[in-house]
């Protein structure tokens, strides 16, 4: 068991966010939303506040915290705007944590300064078009020819792939029979083109593309880690991802929260405020607990992850933080928008935005199955 | 080079401020206070020196215990220690008592360590009568330079030039250093903290110092001595509900008449 209480400088921190994402985003969010804006402008403010640094030690640009911080970060972000939550929550999990993770010192030099400045992005390519949750199917294949690496092969929905500002793109590709490996593409590489963005339920304001492979040549020293260790080193990536996308689903949980107390104290119907009618405000209390739990979950998860617990440990502490946070936001915004009545079918409440938001959450990084068969593993059930 | 940087702590402007019925001052005890939204403009410019050149910042405030949190966030800023003027006797202090306490302070560090520039901001947030820079240079003898939008140092950092901003003309203005300062809100955009700036905050320096530190009598500052004080106050009467105008075709006629009838044309 670890302790989990956030430190008065985490709530300090937490604080100077909340100050950021109410002046600098949440005016904007529903400009942006609706269309389908990526804010490049307001993502390198929120690298200059230091957030996409955060975990990335000082020598590279960083402040050297704590995984906590991120999450911190992430959720009073995404309580204002879950599109730039998932920009900032995809840009330090996916983006920065495998290059310092696995980087060797010189990838570390080359890419890490610009990215925990938020001067740049970094994605991370796994998922395909016929292989989702069962990632190991990667199909996409790397060839070590001469001492380059050419990569031929389709990517499918990757976060942060094509910005403005997009440096890279870490993908993982099958460099032998067995093997799956991770290599490091630089944007505008020869033969790595950037398809034309999604059209989205939610997450407008974030950027999502199909990626193809045309005989790509990266140069061999692109390879990120061990060859073959790409399938260890995305799950581990995943376990970290999971804790972080946790706390963007308790940000929309607590914006849910938020704004239905405020609708529902000054709305009236026959005669009173509609808080007043049990049928409404124990909605809201359970919400309240929904978003209590989902964030001693997530902030104990990252507290496991921080302290340096056993992998099998944070393994599951991220699953069920990621499982229980994702679901309480879905029905999170639901009742909020129940709440708002009609208003809340409304584009111009930020409730009927949470609302398209909130599915992505249940789905990404692992679907809520994915986490439960983890979960079910963990306890040593010989689930399938 | 060494600059200090006035900051007050005031009642957060979101909150419901009031003021103590016992004495008739601002209540700075029930009310949260916060780092004066100006006086971030003063620091923002103060780090913005210091990072051209080789400076170190000090950032100096007369207020109550929880001033302290003022000193905090100007530290989580990146300014590089902080002074906290603090004694009982100083509640109720006007703008001349707490630019005496300033200057005695200020005195003090130039002491130890010359002072080059002392910056404030344009006005506090409370109290809001722009004066305490110009008292303070009064007191100190030295350049006064106010509502400066840009602040720029000369190569040798011996002079200070500053633009103001005025209704009819943009002065530039140059000052020999040491001097005292004011800067406006449109100088600069005042930085956040970063979560590296809250920690790197926990360890920097801060004094405390009260007024027998200081060499000043308790008799005179405080409420006792202000040369004018609060007789009474009373709640701002809620706002008015607006007249809405109709526009039968003679929108315009009856906007003139209502415009007329308040004195405004
Ligand atoms: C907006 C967006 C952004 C994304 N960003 C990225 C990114 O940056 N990088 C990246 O690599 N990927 C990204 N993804 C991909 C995301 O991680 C996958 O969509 C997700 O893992 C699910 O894979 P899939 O879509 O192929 O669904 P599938 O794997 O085909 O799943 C379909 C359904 O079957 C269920 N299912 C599958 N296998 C099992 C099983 N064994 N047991 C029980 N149920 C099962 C699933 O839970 C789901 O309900 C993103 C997706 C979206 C929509």
């Amino acid at each position: 068991m670890t302790a989990f209480e956030l430190s008065p400088e985490h709530e300090e921190f937490r604080q100077v966010v909340r100050e950021f994402a109410r002046a600098e985003i949440a005016p904007y969010a529903a400009d942006w939303d609706e269309h389908h804006h990526f804010p490049v402008d307001t993502v390198r403010a929120m690298g200059k506040l230091g957030l996409f640094g955060l975990i990335v030690p000082e020598e590279y640009g960083g402040a050297g915290g704590d995984f906590t911080s991120v999450c911190v970060a992430i959720e009073e972000i995404g309580r204002v705007d879950q599109s730039l939550g998932v920009t900032l929550e995809a840009g330090v999990g996916l983006g920065i944590g495998p290059i310092l993770r696995w980087g060797t010192d010189e990838q570390k030099r080359r890419w890490l300064p610009d990215l925990a400045a938020g001067h740049a992005l970094a994605g991370f390519g796994l998922t395909e078009p016929e292989a989702g949750s069962d990632a190991g199917a990667t199909r996409t294949r790397a060839a070590l020819e001469g001492d380059q690496w050419v990569i031929n092969g389709a990517k499918q929905f990757i976060t942060n792939s094509g910005t403005p500002i997009t440096s890279l793109v870490t993908v993982t590709a099958r460099t032998g029979d067995d093997e799956i490996s991770a290599i490091i593409v630089p944007t505008g590489t020869p033969g790595f083109v950037v398809e034309p963005s999604y059209r989205k339920l939610g997450w407008h304001a974030s950027d999502t593309h199909p990626l193809t492979f045309d005989n790509c040549r990266v140069p061999a020293d692109h390879l990120l880690g061990e060859r073959g260790a790409g399938f260890k080193q995305f799950l581990a990536a995943l376990d970290e991802g999971r804790i972080a996308l946790a706390a963007l689903a308790v940000g929309l949980a607590q914006g849910c929260l938020d704004e239905a107390v405020e609708y529902a104290s000054t709305r009236s119907s026959f005669g009173r405020p509609i808080g007043a009618r049990q049928g409404v405000a124990f909605q809201i209390a359970d919400l309240k607990v929904a978003v209590e739990a989902g964030r001693l979950l997530t902030y104990k998860a990252a507290a496991a992850k921080d302290a340096g617990r056993p992998a099998a440990e944070v393994k599951q502490a991220a699953a069920m933080a990621k499982l229980f946070a994702s679901e309480a936001a879905m029905a999170a915004a639901r009742t909020a928008t129940q709440v708002f009545g009609g208003y809340g079918f409304m584009e111009e409440y930020p409730v009927a935005r949470f609302y398209r938001d909130a599915k992505i959450l249940e789905i990404g990084e692992g679907t809520s199955e994915i986490q439960r068969m983890l979960i079910a593993r963990g306890l040593g059930l010989p689930v399938e | 080079m060494n600059i200090v940087v006035c900051v007050k702590y005031v009642p957060d402007a979101t909150a419901d401020r009031t003021f103590d019925p016992a004495d008739r001052t601002v209540d700075r005890v029930n009310v949260p206070g916060v780092l004066s939204e100006l006086d971030e403009h003063a620091i923002e410019a103060a780090l913005q020196l210091a990072e051209s050149g080789d400076a170190e910042v000090t950032a100096l405030t007369v207020g109550p215990a929880g001033a302290s949190d003022a000193i905090k966030k100007a530290l989580q800023m990146g300014v590089d220690k902080g002074v906290h003027v603090t004694d009982d006797a100083i509640h109720g202090s006007d703008a001349p008592a707490t630019s005496l306490v300033l200057a005695k302070a200020l005195t003090k560090l130039d002491e130890t360590s010359p002072v080059d520039l002392v910056l404030c901001g344009m006005a506090s947030t409370d109290g809001g009568m722009s004066v305490v820079p110009a008292m303070l240079a009064e007191r100190l003898g030295r350049p006064q330079v106010t509502f400066a939008g840009s602040l720029e140092l000369s190569d040798d950092r011996g002079t200070l030039t500053i633009r103001r901003d005025g209704e009819a003309a943009t002065e530039t203005v140059e000052a020999t250093l040491p001097a005292v300062v004011s800067v406006t809100d449109q100088a600069n955009e005042p930085r956040y903290p970063s979560f590296k700036g809250i920690m790197a905050a926990k360890k920097k320096p801060v004094e405390t110092w009260s007024l027998a530190d200081l060499g000043v009598a308790a008799s005179e500052v405080g409420l006792a001595v202000a040369w004018s004080t609060v007789e009474s106050y009373a709640q701002r009467p809620p706002r008015q509900k607006g007249t809405v105008v109709t526009d039968d075709g003679d929108g315009g006629r009856q906007l003139v008449a209502f415009l007329a009838e308040q004195k405004f044309v």
